[in-house]
């Protein structure tokens, strides 16, 4: 395929005049290279510090209790759960890219695939430890999984939060056996060009033995299709599992059916704001942009656009469906308390996050300028947060009876507990670009070998050399 | 194996038992030589020694033990002055046990890793009727001032744990209220007063004898001149027989009496003409028209039970040609009972009188003006005047105990006048010993002693002038001028602090004693356990006066009662009288129609300036509950706060003072502006509570707060009105000046939100428009098919619970929530907690107002678990730890509950309750005894709520299938069923086409809450229904003076 009829004159996916050397060379010396930047040092300290803050928060909350927390009668599920669906909802864009982009031959996926689909792990552990920590006694949580046991007694099955364990389980482990499968000729040639020993026996023992051959090549790509087959439904799954959460409880603001789609896009809108925020920063400081291109930026600038408008949408359905459609007196206080109730700023806040910042995508000018765009991309993931905090927590402080009315106010511990997950991803984001390449170079490599005129001797001489 | 473990822990023990010994022997010395001089009564250190050898390694605890014994209790007090408070404090006790360790030896410290050994023995001689695991029930009766309440104690293995109305008890019925069922905590409090204590040092009994018996010969010397006793009035006859022998003996002494919620006009309205007071009773389920002046009769202290059980009898209907009663209140303040009327007025203390003059003017009673009056409030006592006329003798006028003699006097000749004593309204003898008039009883007692005249004050059962009297009195100084001073009462409370003696007093389920109730029936008191801290009952105080001064209690109230019965089996009459709990036919009898004083009116209090309005807190009381937590995380009826009071004033009020008109609310709490109140150069700072329905430019401090001595619960909680109430406005005070502070204060309250917002949780309508469509409750159209759902229908076919709750007699008392605290174990969690909404009461009763502010018609909804057959908490909770039981209860498994809270986000009724920390108290021993052993104690991390109180439930089934048969209706009572004054809730079986509640579900008025959820709750409402009077109009709610919301 030639991916040049595709262009229309646009940035290409890789920069001119890289050959097979230069790409191998400039991704794996990022790792092998010795020296770490200082800003790494830098980043992983602030990293670390928020982590440190998780692990305190949660010691504590381990001794004492959820009441560490803001949570309450009425609102049960506050930032935990606001934390734990935005995590979820960032996890999918690593999920796209890598497969349903790949089943659709979007090669320009390439260079930002590893690095989203570990994005994807991170933030699919971030948001695990929600769930587990928000429960009253988090050492049972594991009850929720259907464990063979002699009083047989088992989850019940009908309630939303067994599927999640299911869907967000089946994530997690299909994610990163997926990105795992993906990097092993990688770091095969990793293993080839390390020089000290240790080194060496790391990554020959985690490339598992791959030598490049054709019968490698042949299952590995097999492999791939079929793993990315299996992914491309739990795009669309997960999210839908997660906002049932929601969907199936009969609180005004939850019991909706548009919740599964709308919850999808939006999971899909976040996660690319969240590459844009992690790429945009990574390309600059490793000096990746021949790799990861404006073309790249332009393209996730897009799909941001048209998941926002899909979020838009839903935006404008919710309050149509609530006071025209429904005639429900619930549903109608709802929106009313919504945008004019005590929360009204975070409503307000969250539209114009959302709906009105991503407009200015539709100027090309603006999705070519890095700094415009990162700050878009940092204003769509406070927006989508927002969201779900309204959703979640602000639909509970009013429901049915208004003498049990109330508020949230988070604590201490709320704000450290969800600065702390900030912290565990930067901290796991910092050790995946400093220990493992970041873009796929066999990949890049093999795409070059359709871009670049002089590209086919060069693919005879990678296969040699991953042969070697 | 066994032979080795045998031979291993027999080694243990005696290697223990050894160390442990020779510890002690070490120690003991140690401190025996330390002393300078030990006085009376010696440390009897062979049978220390003694008790250690026998139990060995139990060494810690049998510390614990001889700490028990007053003389070392008295002797390690006298030894260690710095420890005496850590011996009090169980927690800093165990600390002082660790520094006692390192001299004790090595042993015990050895012993603190292993569990405690607790033996399990059985009786040897098993007691009569007692069967381990089977609750016993007693009757005894709490005294109140101005009555008693009958009750029935369950007793599981002499543990008091619950307590219940006594049906046979004439204030009772059966019912309880708040203070009844929060004795039990009362009784178990840990800070109660555990030690008799001379100048803050521990003595004994024996101590004291010796050191009163001076004084006592001293006084019958002086024939009792110098000599003064200071107790609340007594309904005791026992204890009123014996201090009238003792003022007989010494005619010099004098017996002082002060409550500090006694009202002096009351009882100078409350005589005949010849000037002998008469105490006056009512019936409302006699009268159809009631006029309550300022009077919470509703919530009467001694009677309310009952007042508000007679009066809920008028108010059933259930078909439309049922007659209903109308209530008509006027009032000061905002109050449950006014909460509850037909017609409500609410006027300014200074313009009380006036009004009352303008409606005994319609009744041709002269003496009183009716100047100033606005339009609306001439029309409204017209109006009331006319229907009371139309309806003479099955009316009632009553007043409150805090209104002015002229108001009372007005009432009673009202009632004169409509013919109603007789038929509604009754006079008898007063039911206390020498009533009197409190207020003059303590000034005379305050000036005697300001002038030196008092040699010695014994001061009985807990009475607290200190914290309670007249500021102006200045109490404290003249304390000082009192050379021997003796306080008895149940804490170390303010005037304990400056008492020369303190002797602690048994309460009252641990005393033996008798008392009247408001008609005069007389109950027994008899006592549930030994006393927990060895306190002395006032009878035995008493006898320190007498010439037998060793006389026990029981001995003393069965003296008297044998002594004066008429019966021929005495043994078989005190026998039943204890058994039921009443003395059969001892009511005061009725003194027919006697000729009341009239007293006229006083003139007019000046408009200028803002009126206070004290009242008792409808909790705490005069300030004696204040460490009970159950009664201080009771939300008050009205106002829903917890934990403090409040200047309550109307929005209008607020505004005109600068102060924001709408609470401004954060999660459960307000924040409040705090004002500065002045009245005759005295102040308090209060934060504000906005209250619909209040007489504007008036503010109501509730008395009873502000407590420095209370307890650890209720130490420095809220403010303390009493120091603004001075002896000339004891209940009104006008001219006060009100100023902003620009400071703010958190109020804990759990209903935030007051109006009901168009949803149709509380279903109203007037007796008229009921008459003329019974169905009102389905004015919105009946709620979905019961049939739609996705899920095959479940059949009920043996039991299937549940529960009804007439909204038309519920008042709002909130015994229901107390009598679920108590039954069910439920934690007490504290004001930082509610005010994050967490509170854990598993029946809450919801208020909702409706109308104008000024003129809000308000509504009670006690909310318990709804047991819904389609329970949305069931379908969402991943672990099945809730779940549907056959017989239609919505069961909570603790055990398997992960704590997700699911279920909780997903309940519409928002009843159910988590336990977002370790709320429950695991380790103070005393409340250890006070549990409920049918009720598991919920650890951290568990939702819980209400169960329909399952565990009475089984116990009946348990029975009836012993007996083979099905359980009766009426059988199973829950715990707020049963404390309910109103019979508002009723649960039973609605499988049975006869039982109560099914009949009442058949009823017109019967509707579910949120019935459009199809949730098929088992708890259903009937709708409430009043019957206002048509010529009075109400004040049309506008835009303006709708209840404004809180952001």
């Amino acid at each position: 395929m030639d991916a040049r009829k595709l262009d229309f004159g646009q940035v290409p996916i890789i920069a001119r005049g890289h050959t097979f050397d230069t790409v191998t060379e400039k991704i794996s010396d990022i790792v092998l290279k010795s020296g770490t930047p200082k800003w790494w040092f830098g980043a992983f300290l602030v990293g670390g510090a928020l982590l440190t803050g998780l692990l305190f928060a949660l010691t504590v909350l381990v001794f004492k209790g959820v009441g560490i927390w803001g949570n309450n009668q009425p609102v049960g599920w506050a930032w935990d759960i606001t934390n734990f669906v935005w995590w979820i909802g960032i996890g999918h864009a690593g999920t796209l890219i890598s497969a349903i982009l790949l089943l659709l031959k979007q090669e320009w996926r390439t260079s930002i695939s590893r690095f989203s689909e570990a994005m994807t792990i991170f933030a699919v552990a971030c948001a695990g430890i929600f769930p587990v920590f928000h429960t009253g006694r988090p050492w049972l949580a594991y009850w929720l999984f259907p464990l063979p046991n002699t009083m047989g007694v088992w989850p019940q099955f009908r309630s939303p939060l067994v599927w999640d364990v299911f869907a967000v389980s089946t994530y997690a482990t299909m994610s990163i056996v997926f990105w795992y499968v993906g990097l092993i000729p990688d770091l095969g040639t990793m293993r080839d060009r390390a020089k000290s020993t240790l080194v060496k026996k790391i990554y020959g023992a985690l490339s598992m033995g791959w030598r490049g051959s054709t019968k490698h090549w042949s299952r590995y790509e097999t492999a791939c299709l079929l793993l990315a087959g299996l992914c491309t439904p739990l795009v669309v799954s997960v999210h839908t599992v997660v906002s049932f959460d929601f969907a199936v409880g009969i609180i005004p603001g939850w019991h909706t059916t548009i919740f599964p789609p709308y919850f999808v896009a939006g999971a899909v809108y976040s996660g690319f704001a969240m590459v844009l925020t992690l790429a945009i920063p990574a390309r600059k400081l490793f000096h990746l942009e021949d790799f990861i291109t404006t073309r790249h930026l332009d393209n996730m600038a897009k799909v941001m656009l048209a998941t926002g408008l899909i979020v838009g949408y839903a935006y404008a359905f919710e309050p149509f469906f609530g006071i025209v459609y429904s005639g429900n007196k619930y549903e109608r206080f709802l929106m009313y308390n919504r945008m004019f109730g005590p929360y009204a700023t975070f409503y307000w806040l969250l539209v114009l996050c959302n709906v009105v910042t991503p407009q200015f995508l539709w100027s090309r000018k603006l999705r070519s300028n890095t700094v415009a765009l990162f700050i878009i991309a940092i204003i769509v993931n406070v927006g989508m947060w927002l969201e779900r905090f309204v959703i979640i927590a602000i639909s509970l402080t009013r429901d049915f009876l208004p003498s049990s009315w109330g508020a949230f106010k988070p604590t201490i511990f709320d704000i450290m507990t969800f600065t702390g997950t900030l912290g565990l991803f930067l901290t796991l984001m910092l050790l995946f670009l400093r220990g493992l390449p970041s873009i796929p170079m066999f990949e890049l490599k093999a795409m070059l070998h359709g871009e670049t005129a002089e590209g086919h001797d060069e693919v005879v001489g990678l296969e040699a050399e991953a042969a070697v | 194996m066994t032979s080795e473990n045998q031979t291993y822990a027999g080694a243990g023990s005696s290697f223990d038992r050894s160390k442990a010994v020779s510890g002690l022997e070490v120690s003991m010395s140690d401190l025996v030589l330390s002393l300078p001089v030990i006085e009376q009564p010696k440390l009897r250190t062979d049978s220390v020694r003694k008790d250690v050898d026998a139990k060995g390694k139990e060494y810690w605890r049998s510390m614990d033990e001889l700490a028990d014994s007053q003389e070392f209790d008295a002797f390690v007090r006298r030894e260690y002055p710095s420890q005496t408070e850590v011996l009090i404090d169980p927690v800093s006790r165990r600390s002082f046990l660790k520094l006692m360790g390192a001299s004790v030896g090595l042993a015990g410290l050895a012993a603190c890793t292993v569990q405690p050994k607790e033996e399990v023995i059985p009786y040897i001689k098993q007691p009569e009727e007692m069967v381990p695991g089977k609750p016993l029930y007693f009757a005894t009766a709490m005294p109140r001032s101005g009555g008693a309440v009958g009750l029935l104690v369950r007793s599981n293995e002499g543990r008091p744990t619950k307590i219940e109305g006594n049906p046979d008890h004439p204030a009772s019925l059966g019912a309880s209220d708040v203070f009844a069922q929060a004795a039990l905590l009362g009784l178990y409090d840990p800070d109660r007063s555990q030690s008799i204590e001379h100048f803050g040092g521990v003595r004994t009994w024996g101590d004291f004898l010796t050191s009163i018996m001076g004084r006592v010969s001293q006084a019958s010397g002086q024939r009792g001149a110098g000599l003064r006793f200071l107790s609340e009035s007594i309904n005791s006859p026992s204890l009123a027989a014996m201090m009238q022998g003792i003022l007989a003996d010494m005619p010099l002494a004098k017996w002082h009496q002060w409550e500090p919620a006694k009202g002096s006009g009351a009882f100078s309205a409350s005589k005949d003409a010849t000037g002998a007071s008469v105490a006056t009773r009512y019936r409302f389920d006699k009268a159809d028209r009631v006029l309550a002046l300022d009077s919470d009769f509703m919530a009467d202290y001694a009677s309310g039970t009952r007042y508000a059980r007679d009066w809920a009898q008028r108010r059933k209907v259930s078909t439309s040609s049922d007659e209903m009663s109308r209530l008509y209140v006027v009032e000061t303040t905002i109050t449950m009972t006014g909460a509850n009327a037909d017609n409500r007025i609410a006027i300014r203390p200074s313009q009380f009188e006036a009004f009352v003059g303008a409606l005994a003017s319609a009744f041709g009673i002269s003496g009183g003006a009716s100047s100033g009056l606005t339009q609306a409030q001439a029309e409204f006592a017209l109006a009331v005047a006319k229907d009371l006329r139309a309806m003479g003798g099955r009316s009632i006028v009553i007043a409150g105990e805090w209104q002015s003699a002229y108001v009372q006097s007005v009432a009673h000749q009202i009632n004169a006048a409509l013919g109603n004593v007789g038929q509604t309204v009754f006079y008898s003898a007063p039911i206390e010993a020498s009533p009197a008039d409190h207020l003059a009883s303590i000034t005379d007692l305050a000036l005697d002693m300001a002038k030196g005249k008092v040699e010695t004050l014994v001061m009985l059962g807990g009475v607290n002038p200190v914290y309670s009297a007249p500021v102006d009195l200045n109490f404290v100084d003249a304390m000082q001028k009192v050379p021997f001073i003796v306080h008895h009462g149940l804490y170390r409370d303010e005037t304990a602090e400056h008492a020369h003696w303190h002797i602690p007093e048994a309460h009252f389920l641990e005393s033996w004693s008798d008392a009247r109730a408001h008609d005069g029936t007389v109950s027994i008191i008899q006592p549930l356990i030994e006393p927990l801290y060895k306190g002395k009952t006032s009878h035995e105080v008493l006898t320190t006066f007498t010439k037998n001064n060793s006389a026990e209690a029981h001995d003393i109230i069965k003296g008297y009662w044998t002594s004066s019965s008429k019966s021929t089996d005495v043994e078989r009459t005190w026998r039943e009288s204890l058994h039921n709990g009443v003395l059969a036919n001892s009511s005061t009898s009725e003194t027919g129609t006697p000729t009341m004083v009239a007293i006229a009116a006083t003139g007019g209090a000046s408009n200028d300036g803002i009126d206070i309005v004290f009242r008792p807190d409808p909790h705490v009381y005069d300030g004696q509950f204040a460490n009970n937590g159950w009664l201080q995380e009771l939300p008050k009826p009205i106002s829903k706060l917890t934990w403090d009071n409040a200047a309550y004033m109307s929005a209008k009020t607020a505004k005109s003072m600068g102060l924001s008109a709408s609470l401004n609310a954060k999660g459960g709490d307000y924040e409040a502006d705090v004002v500065f109140i002045e009245v005759d150069g005295r102040h308090v700072e209060a934060p504000v509570w906005i209250a619909p329905g209040h007489p504007d430019a008036t503010i109501t401090l509730h008395l009873g707060y502000g407590r420095k001595k209370a307890g650890r619960v209720g130490n420095d909680l809220g403010f303390n009105a009493g120091r603004i109430r001075s002896s000339n406005a004891m209940w009104f005070a006008s001219g006060a000046k009100v100023r902003k502070t620009g400071k703010t204060y958190s109020l804990a309250g759990t209903q935030v939100h007051f109006t009901m917002e168009g949803r149709n949780a509380v279903r109203e309508s007037s007796f008229e428009e009921y008459k003329k469509n019974p169905h009102f409750v389905n004015e919105e159209g009946p709620g979905p098919n019961k049939d739609m759902s996705l899920f095959p229908k479940y059949e009920y076919n043996g039991y299937a619970w549940g529960m009804t709750i007439d909204l038309n007699s519920c008042v709002g008392c909130n015994a229901c929530m107390i009598a679920c605290v108590a039954e069910n174990n439920i934690p007490v969690v504290g004001k930082e907690q509610v005010l994050k909404s967490r509170e854990m009461h598993w029946i809450r009763v919801d208020r909702y107002y409706t109308g104008a502010a000024e003129d809000p018609e308000t509504y009670f909804q006690p909310v318990p678990c709804m047991q819904c057959e389609d329970a949305p908490c069931e379908l969402v909770c991943p672990v099945d730890a809730t779940s549907h039981s056959a017989e239609g209860l919505n069961d909570m498994v603790y055990n398997r509950c992960v704590g997700t809270r699911y279920c909780g986000n997903n309940c519409p009724y928002k009843v159910r309750r988590f336990n977002f920390l370790l709320y429950q108290d695991w380790t103070t021993p005393q409340y250890k005894l006070m549990r409920n052993p049918e009720v598991s104690i919920r650890s951290r991390g568990v939702m819980e709520k209400c169960t329909y109180c399952v565990q009475r439930i089984q116990n009946a089934k348990i029975d009836s299938e012993k007996e083979n048969r099905q359980v009766r209706d009426g059988e199973i009572v829950t715990a707020c069923e049963s404390a309910c004054p109103t019979d508002s809730i009723v649960f039973g079986n609605i499988n049975d086409p006869n039982s109560r509640v099914a009949k009442l579900k058949s009823d017109t008025r019967n509707y579910s809450l949120l019935d459009d959820l199809n949730t098929r709750p088992r708890t259903t409402y009937l709708g409430a229904v009043r019957n206002p009077n048509p010529e009075i109009k109400r004040v049309p709610a506008t835009r303006e003076s709708l209840l404004e919301e809180s952001a």
